[in-house]
């Protein structure tokens, strides 16, 4: 099948190049939407050379709402089944945002408001299509708030929570919604942290993803293992994990 | 983090150095950074890919299809992107790199510094032959080098001394599809090995050694010859990794004598001809991942040199020492060169060169330099890729065109930021 088309958020992060890799290898069409123009411009062309039906580059900013519009016009141009996939998100070190709380409005907008905002302005046009997949990532870190980031985690909570509505939502039209968690991967969010173990590649993390969209799976932990461990973690009773530095 | 403090090492996993290692995930985020060598998947044995005196670049990430012409067959990418992946893209589409080293995890920045030869060197020369322009990061800017001039002939081979390798345009040659068809021989003796590799017409020609039979056998072996060939077939991907080191006792004699009697049986007396996947033809060791586990923790070296044709018998007498030693390894390669060179230092000169690892041992380390002794007295040259206890001066004399790399590397880096372990080790850009 390939008048698929894909719309990549934050297209430049390792995970979403990894992902729209393993797309344009399967035909569909892409587009690659972001801030970094020169940098996205080099994944669209590495992206139509493996194979992508097209791939331009558009811009996103989950900062301003306003520039939503154009990127969806330029979706609802193209036929067939519509999909989208979030890869956007920022995580500034929890003692940069003690230091500066007014952070916490940008961790907010740039892991939940923006990406849902978007998603919220996508749906019904996906939902008119009566197919198509939408792939939000969260986090691990937004299944229990630690002392290491509990902002950035409290964000993807959000995020996770409104995935889950919006799944509830869009099931009813035949579109799927996918929340992905990953575990440690290793991006440029993770290199040269310590305490990282089990690092999963942005590769691996991409077929996990595919995967799930193919077998409409509607939570996923990417390494699958994190579930398990996640599992432990969220059942720490209170008085105990308050205690835990994790 | 920018900035990641870590151990790392080259492909023998002997050498290792510790320090800060950064890994741009943009263009962008690689010029921002203070100059330092740069590496790419580190499949260059000893120490080209470490600093152990200062900071390195990773350029894995850095690894886009840029532009190709299918009317030329230029291909344009950056400098982390994996030949191999560029023969799986390609190949079924008709094209092929002009020239690919033995393993498909080689970067196409590492191809250029270390000027790789492949099976068809003979005929195709080496890899920097086929490159048609280069942009590098020099002094924080990005150069553009063409062949023909100065900085193409230091960068060719260059060791990464000129500057980042950023990207470049690869000449692609036309193929007939993702297949190869490879004609199996056997070699009973030294004599023969060296007349089949004489007399090969093929288009890729190369001989696996026995360095374990000596005597009358000595030199034994099976002579691959291929060509291109359309046709189906399974697509060449890895089937297993080796999870962890491996104990030392894996590659003991028993073990590769065994192993290559087994080996050396498994093409019939009278040869085979078999159609096989490109990837399963060039890069047959990418079948089993990090198979440099298996030599253990110490890890292994491995002896390559070139030497002249007129020199055979210097090499055959090479190859008895190794064999009566009882050190080699099953993985030991010899190969008919042609004069193709791109650089000041490539490698490559018309001859027979010879690949043979050894455990990290001091008997094959101490093997090893006397070989590299037999090499120098042969009028041969050690390989940079696969160096890692070479003298200097032993080294550098192998390479008569020090000084114009020198000349050039002293204005592209003055202050010597690029400057890697084993440039330091051989002492290549101090003035002998």
């Amino acid at each position: 099948m390939t008048d698929r088309t894909w719309i990549i958020l934050g297209a430049s992060s390792a995970m979403a190049r990894a992902t729209a890799r393993a797309l344009a290898g399967e035909g569909v069409g892409l587009l690659l939407a972001g801030r970094d123009a020169a940098d996205l411009a080099l994944i669209a062309a590495d992206c139509k050379l493996r194979g992508a039906r097209f791939a331009e580059v558009m811009r996103f900013d989950a900062r301003n709402a306003a520039g939503f519009a154009a990127l969806i016009e330029r979706a609802s141009a193209e036929e067939g089944e519509l999909n989208a996939a979030v890869f956007v998100g920022s995580m500034p070190a929890q003692a940069d945002i003690d230091a500066d709380p007014g952070l916490i409005g940008h961790v907010v907008t740039d892991n939940f408001r923006g990406p849902a905002e978007f998603l919220h302005r996508l749906a019904p046009l996906l939902e008119a299509r009566g197919g198509g997949s939408i792939v939000g990532i969260g986090s691990v870190a937004g299944d229990r708030g630690r002392l290491g980031n509990y902002c950035y985690g409290a964000a993807k909570a959000a995020f996770h929570t409104y995935l889950s509505g919006l799944r509830n939502r869009l099931g009813r039209a035949g579109v799927h919604v996918v929340t992905v968690k990953p575990g440690f991967v290793d991006t440029a969010m993770t290199w040269g942290l310590p305490g990282m173990f089990l690092v999963a590649s942005p590769d691996a993390v991409a077929r996990a993803i595919l995967k799930a969209v193919r077998k409409r799976r509607n939570v996923i932990y990417a390494p699958f293992f994190w579930r398990w461990i996640m599992l432990i973690i969220r059942m720490v009773p209170e008085p105990i994990f308050k205690k835990l530095k994790i | 983090m920018i900035w990641k403090t870590t151990e790392y090492a080259g492909w023998g996993q002997a050498l290792k150095a510790t320090g800060e290692v950064a890994r741009p995930e943009r263009q962008s985020d690689l010029l921002s950074l203070p100059p330092a060598p740069a590496f790419g998947l580190r499949r260059s044995y000893g120490d080209s890919a470490l600093n152990s005196a200062g900071r390195v670049i990773d350029m894995t990430r850095l690894d886009r299809l840029i532009s190709f012409d299918p009317a030329t067959g230029l291909l344009e990418a950056e400098g982390g992107v994996r030949i191999g992946d560029l023969a799986a893209r390609f190949a079924p589409l008709g094209w092929l790199p002009a020239v690919m080293p033995g393993t498909g995890f080689a970067t196409i920045g590492g191809c250029i510094a270390q000027d790789v030869h492949g099976k068809n060197h003979h005929n195709a020369g080496s890899f920097c032959q086929h490159v048609t322009r280069m942009t590098l990061l020099q002094r924080g800017e990005l150069v553009e080098v063409t062949p023909g001039t100065p900085a193409f002939r230091a960068t060719a081979g260059g060791l990464g001394q000129t500057g980042v390798i950023v990207s470049a345009v690869v000449q692609m040659v036309p193929v007939k599809g993702a297949a190869m068809m490879v004609t199996e021989r056997r070699a009973e003796n030294w004599d023969e090995h060296l007349a089949y590799l004489d007399a090969s017409t093929a288009t890729h020609t190369v001989g696996w050694i026995d360095g374990t039979a000596r005597g009358d056998s000595l030199g034994r072996g099976i002579v691959e010859e291929a060509e291109s060939s359309s046709g189906l077939v399974k697509s060449h991907v890895p089937v297993a990794t080796v999870p962890m080191n491996a104990p030392h006792f894996a590659l003991s004699k028993p073990i590769v004598r065994a192993f290559n009697e087994v080996y050396y049986r498994r093409v019939p007396a009278r040869g085979r001809t078999s159609v096989k996947p490109v990837g399963a033809f060039f890069f047959p060791l990418d079948k089993i991942l990090e198979w440099n586990r298996l030599y253990g923790r110490r890890g292994f070296h491995q002896f390559q040199c070139v030497v002249p044709l007129s020199s055979a018998p210097a090499l055959r007498a090479m190859l008895e020492e190794i064999a009566n030693s009882g050190l080699c390894s099953p993985l030991a390669v010899l190969k008919r060169m042609g004069p193709g060179r791109g650089g000041y230092l490539s490698f490559p000169m018309e001859g027979y060169t010879l690949a043979i690892d050894f455990p990290n041992r001091d008997a094959a380390r101490a093997l090893i330099k006397r070989l590299e002794g037999r090499t120098a007295e042969a009028g041969g040259r050690l390989y940079f890729a696969k160096d890692s206890l070479a003298e200097g001066v032993a080294m550098r004399a192998m390479y008569p065109e020090l000084p114009e790399w020198r000349e050039e590397v002293r204005r592209t880096d003055p202050d010597g930021h690029l400057i890697t372990d084993l440039v330091r080790r051989l002492g290549l850009r101090s003035a002998a």
